[in-house]
């Protein structure tokens, strides 16, 4: 029997249904019985298992097909006529790999270090992650928008609940800011609805508008998207946020939640309102230049390292929207494909590399419990394995070829060229920028001489944190030693949305 | 052939691994003996391919090992273009790659992190075996930004020494302002030319030269110009040309081996390689030629200046080693590009060997530097002398030796290039490089006569167990010192005028130099023998002599010119101020912007004006509009039979 039609079901609901029993069993409140034990146990397998089911995803893959895979179909609200509709391509699968990749990791890395309620922690990463690969299947725009604000839910509580001191800013300022933009999303389907009759995102794209339109619609998406990414200047609830969510938040917040924007412009904005993204695209490239600047500059100066880190995201992430972008700025002959495929491949490297990045600065957090810079020195003394692995992380963080962070930054620099010099000369000013941020952290927190006795009697990595950074290392360097399995996911994908959008809907 | 490239370049890349992850358990003769191997085999396998393509007359070839990404039709490749160029820089950092390697043996004998540093210096063996082979620019970056990686951790090898972090810090930035510009270069070929691979961009080149950029609206600048400027300030990073050049003496921070094998003999050189390699593409280029000529005298000529007052035995060679890559750059500049990549094999010869020789003068003195501690030498290291004495004749071009027939044919090359005929290129690169050796006599001298002859300056103690380095120190030197003192004689017929390089490099017939010195060139014994009728000698001559003078006979005056002309002394001493100028106005100022945007833009507009700014309001008008829902029906009833009224007036009225 083909099972392959229920395949993205299985991959949505996997996950959330055993988030479901984690809740429903729980852990007796009690962090060390055996019942959490199991608990952390069944949460690991589940994961794993979705994993597994991604995996198949990928083999069965096609990918000279552009077309959606894996399609599922049923009527869901008939009165709107709703569909329960998913399906994947070259633009949604990689990341949902990115997804079921990252989950198990953040597991084993909050294996003892949840102290409180585990079982409902794991159970909303469970959650999440369903709920995640379901706005990636979505096709039908309202099965898209429920999934969309459900992810809310579990990551609010995430930090709401296992957050640090300032959690309750950081988690109000986190959802009013991703709320409120996601609301004009809703108006900008309802109004779609009405145009076309239902919610299928295929009957949106193809729905002539005008663009006056279109440009109203490019301006609901974009407060909904440019939030989540972050673009500048609706960037600043994310350092907030990252600074106070539990480690496996800040990871799974930088490397998948973060991806919603792009993927959204993506899907929904570029092939529905293509002459509305077309009339912005100035604005659209000057945002992200300026986010790979600005925040560059920023980055520099913070003394908290997860707020570093979360602002080299927002700069990394500029490259994404830029790659995006610039499809509107090249006329003719080869570019556009590279910049898209650029934009793509930096989502999925930053998701590695950032997760990778938090989870170093977790391992220090759990021992030290601060993330102040200024609080250490020398680590390189004590734990020198940890110290290999935040250097190889820095410098892919830095886009050092070789590692995935190249790949994407190289894609979108080269593509920038063709449409301006100095994008191009902004956009590559992260060479120096890129370097001169994660670089000092590295200098100020690794090296030197131990700088005070909490450093002095820091233990290197345990097993379980050296089985996450080196999944994640072999991840970073193989994709930046050959990217090709990832690029010739999307490619076909990627000519057929460019294609899509080069026919105006006027 | 793919079977001996691959062993090549993944020989050493495998010792790196095994040696820096299983370090532990290998122990640290199974480090040294790994690592000396795997370089051992490459070297081995540069010479075959070296002879197979020289002796044995065979073809260059150019290979693809595997697609690394295709999309948008730009195909991105991994492979070797193997040409005699690239044999030839194959040869040179496999064969000084393993004389450090066995050198480290000796020098890095009581360090704690042995095997690191092997795991590190094959890395980098392989990274430069990466880049010299590469047949597109994708993988020319791969390796140029590896080596720049491998530099960081060397330098900073000794991590715990602020000097040593900030260092590796330095030089990583700077190199990166290079790469700025060597990217957006490669950026500017593919999009003009759609391809990444060497031979189809270089096949393309004059499609490219016919194109122009607008870097400033209105006003488009040839392509190519633009093009090979970009990639030049790569160079200008990599082999640290002035104004990029200061993290190369901050470099010396790193442990000797490495500043002999990566910040003297290979992968500075770099840029010189690459710009040779790109010869077709500068070729179509003169306003490019001239900014590299330019930027080599000064370079050239400024950096050995510094040299003569330094006092860190290291440092010295560091400025003279910038000082030649300006040499090098010159020659780039006047398209005697085969004279560049001849003074570059030579250099790495006799600089590697200075390098090494001082490391062991360093471990003999227990980590001494400064060459005013040092002095007698001689009779303690006869063997550290002598090899030093034949790598110092041959960086001042001594006849005979391997740097005269490079650096004195260099010169010849500028004299008689296509620049003569625009007088403020030849008036800058000419005299720069004529000058450029008699500083390079003095400081050469300075340093040999400090550290070897006169006065023991050492206190007892050091001098009391002053003895000869171990036999894996003293081997290297040795067998560095024959190429640096013969190897000139061999081959500058071959490399400078019997079309060594064949197709690999490219030079128009209106600027070849060389062809046209080749005319009157009568073989090597012929050169030597003219030598002291040319102005090049007797400028070498009087530099050696001034530093017998000032430093062995009169050594009181060195203080009394310090005295007199002491703004000049300070300006040298303190490098032209070129590194407060990086550290107090462009880090400084680079925080600065980086405070001003966070606490201004972030923190006080955005969040604090429109983010929180925005909740407050809404707070605030939540609190008036609180104040409408005061509980009581009677309120209510009333509000809503204004409403109404009101609403119905409209309908009635407006309607």
């Amino acid at each position: 029997m083909d099972l392959s039609p229920y395949l993205l079901s299985a991959l949505i609901w996997l996950p959330i249904v055993g988030g479901g029993l984690l809740l429903a069993l729980g852990d007796g409140g009690d962090v060390h019985s055996a019942r959490a034990g199991m608990m952390r146990v069944t949460a690991f397998w589940l994961t794993m298992l979705t994993f597994a089911l991604s995996v198949v995803l990928y083999m069965a893959f096609d990918n000279a097909a552009a077309s959606m895979q894996f399609v599922e179909r049923i009527s869901w609200v008939a009165a709107l006529d709703a569909y329960y509709y998913l399906g994947v391509d070259g633009i949604s699968a990689p990341l949902i790999l990115l997804t079921t990749f990252i989950t198990p990791l953040i597991v084993i890395s909050a294996w003892d270090t949840i102290k409180v309620r585990p079982a409902q922690y794991f159970a909303a990463f469970l959650f999440l992650e369903g709920l995640m690969i379901g706005v990636f299947c979505a096709l039908d725009g309202l099965l898209f928008y429920a999934f969309w604000e459900a992810m809310l839910v579990p990551m609010f509580l995430i930090i709401g609940i296992w957050g640090g001191e300032h959690r309750v800013y950081a988690t109000l300022k986190f959802f009013l800011y991703t709320f409120l933009g996601s609301v004009m999303m809703l108006v900008a389907f309802i109004y779609l609805y009405g145009e076309t009759g239902s919610f299928d995102l295929f009957g949106f794209m193809n729905a002539p508008l005008t663009l006056t339109t279109q440009k109203m619609i490019f301006i609901a998406f974009l407060l909904a998207f440019a939030v989540k990414v972050p673009m500048w200047p609706v960037h600043t609830w994310l350092p907030d946020a990252h600074v106070e969510a539990p480690t496996g938040g800040s990871v799974i917040l930088a490397a998948i939640m973060l991806k919603m924007g792009g993927y959204g412009f993506l899907r929904l904005s570029l092939p529905i309102v293509p002459d509305g993204s077309d009339y912005f695209s100035g604005m659209m490239i000057a945002l992200s230049l300026i986010a790979i600047v600005y925040i560059g500059f920023v980055a520099l100066m913070q003394t908290d390292m997860k707020k570093l880190i979360a602002y080299a995201s927002i700069a990394h992430m500029g490259f994404a929207t830029l790659g995006i972008f610039l499809v509107w700025r090249i006329s003719a002959g080869m570019g556009a494909g590279l910049g898209m495929t650029g934009a793509m491949v930096q989502m999925v490297s930053h998701g590695l590399i950032s997760g990778a990045m938090f989870l170093c600065v977790g391992v220090l957090y759990d021992r030290m419990h601060s993330r102040n810079i200024a609080d250490y020195g020398g680590v390189a003394n004590t734990m020198p394995i940890f110290a290999a692995f935040m250097v190889l992380f820095s410098m892919a963080n830095a886009g050092l070829p070789g590692t995935s962070g190249f790949v994407g930054e190289f894609m979108v620099i080269l593509a920038s060229f063709k449409a301006s010099f100095w994008y191009a000369f902004l956009a590559a000013s992260t060479l120096i920028l890129g370097a001169a941020y994660t670089l000092w952290m590295v200098k100020r927190v690794i090296y030197g001489e131990v700088a005070n006795d909490n450093v002095a009697s820091l233990e290197d990595l345990n097993i379980r944190e050296f089985i996450v950074l080196g999944v994640l290392a072999v991840a970073v360097l193989l994709l930046g030693l050959w990217p090709a399995p990832l690029v010739d996911m999307m490619n076909a994908s990627i000519e057929q949305l460019i294609q899509q959008i080069g026919q105006s809907k006027l | 052939m793919q079977a001996y490239y691959l062993t090549i370049v993944l020989a050493p890349l495998a010792a790196a691994i095994i040696t820096g992850l299983f370090g532990k358990w290998i122990g640290r003769a199974g480090a040294h003996w790994l690592t000396n191997l795997a370089v051992g085999l490459s070297c081995v396998l540069s010479i075959a391919v070296f002879k197979h393509l020289f002796f044995d007359g065979g073809t260059a070839e150019n290979i693809n090992i595997y697609t690394w990404a295709v999309t948008d039709g730009l195909r991105m490749e991994v492979g070797f273009l193997v040409d005699r160029l690239t044999a030839l820089m194959m040869v040179v950092v496999t064969f000084v790659s393993l004389m450090v390697h066995i050198y480290t043996i000796g020098y890095m004998h009581d360090d704690s992190g042995y095997q690191r540093f092997f795991s590190y210096i094959s890395l980098f063996t392989f990274s430069m075996l990466m880049l010299v082979m590469a047949n597109n620019f994708l993988q020319l970056f791969f390796g140029w930004e590896a080596v720049g990686l491998v530099s960081y951790l060397l330098i900073g090898f000794w991590f715990k020494r602020e000097s040593a972090i900030f260092a590796n810090l330095k030089a990583f930035l700077v190199n990166r302002v290079g790469d700025f510009g060597f990217i957006l270069g490669i950026a500017g070929i593919v999009m003009i030319s759609g391809s990444l691979d060497y031979a189809t961009v270089f096949a393309s080149a004059e499609s490219i030269a016919a194109q122009n950029i607008e870097v400033i609206p209105g006003s488009p600048w040839n392509a190519m110009t633009v093009i090979c400027i970009l990639l030049f300030i790569g160079a200008m990073g990599k082999s640290a040309q002035a104004p990029l050049h200061v993290w190369l003496p901050d470099s010396m921070e790193g442990p000797t081996p490495i500043s002999a094998l990566i910040h003297a003999a290979t992968m500075v050189t770099a840029g010189i390689f690459m710009v040779a390699r790109m010869s077709p593409l500068f070729e179509f280029s003169t306003t490019a030629l001239a900014v590299v000529i330019v930027i080599g005298a000064i370079t050239a000529f400024f950096m050995g200046l510094i040299g003569i007052v330094q006092n860190d035995i290291k440092r010295i060679i560091a400025y003279s080693t910038l000082s030649q890559l300006g040499y090098m750059t010159v020659a780039l500049g006047a398209s005697a590009y085969s004279a560049a990549m001849f003074h570059l094999m030579t250099h790495a010869f006799f600089k590697a060997l200075l390098f090494l020789a001082a490391g062991s003068v360093i471990i003999a003195l227990h980590h001494e530097q400064d060459i005013r501690k040092m002095g007698g030498l001689r009779k303690y290291m006869p063997i550290t002398y002598w090899t030093a004495l034949v790598g110092s004749l041959a960086l001042i071009g001594f006849p005979g030796s391997s740097g005269f027939f490079s650096k004195d044919l260099l010169i010849e090359a500028i004299r008689e290039s296509h620049w003569h005929s625009e007088p403020w290129v030849y008036w800058i690169a000419y005299p720069s490089v004529l000058l450029g050796v008699f500083v390079t006599a003095l400081y050469t001298f300075r340093l040999f006569f400090l550290v070897f002859h006169g006065e023991e300056r050492m206190d007892a103690e050091t001098r009391s167990h002053l003895h000869e380095s171990p036999w894996v120190v003293t081997v290297p030197l040795i067998l560095l010192a024959i190429p640096s003192a013969v190897i000139g004689w061999f081959t500058v017929n071959d490399v400078l005028f019997d079309n060594y390089f064949g197709d690999s490099i490219v030079v128009r017939s209106s600027h070849d130099v060389l062809a046209y010195m080749g005319e009157s060139f009568h073989g090597s014994l012929a050169l030597v023998s003219h030598s002291v009728q040319t102005p090049v000698f007797w400028l070498t001559a009087a530099g050696a002599f001034t530093a017998w003078f000032l430093y062995l006979k009169r050594p009181d005056i060195p203080a009394a010119i310090k005295d007199k002309f002491s703004g000049l002394y300070t300006l040298l001493d303190r490098k032209y101020f070129m590194d407060d100028l990086y550290i107090k106005g462009f880090a400084a100022g680079g925080r600065a912007v980086g405070s001003f945007l966070w606490q201004k833009g972030d923190q006080l507009l955005i969040d604090g004006m429109l983010v929180n700014g925005t909740a407050n309001t809404i707070g605030r008008l939540a609190g008036i509009m609180r104040q409408l829902q005061t509980g009581y029906i009677y309120t209510y009833a009333f509000t809503m039979i204004v409403g109404l009224t009101m609403l119905l007036s409209w309908l009635i009225w407006f309607r």
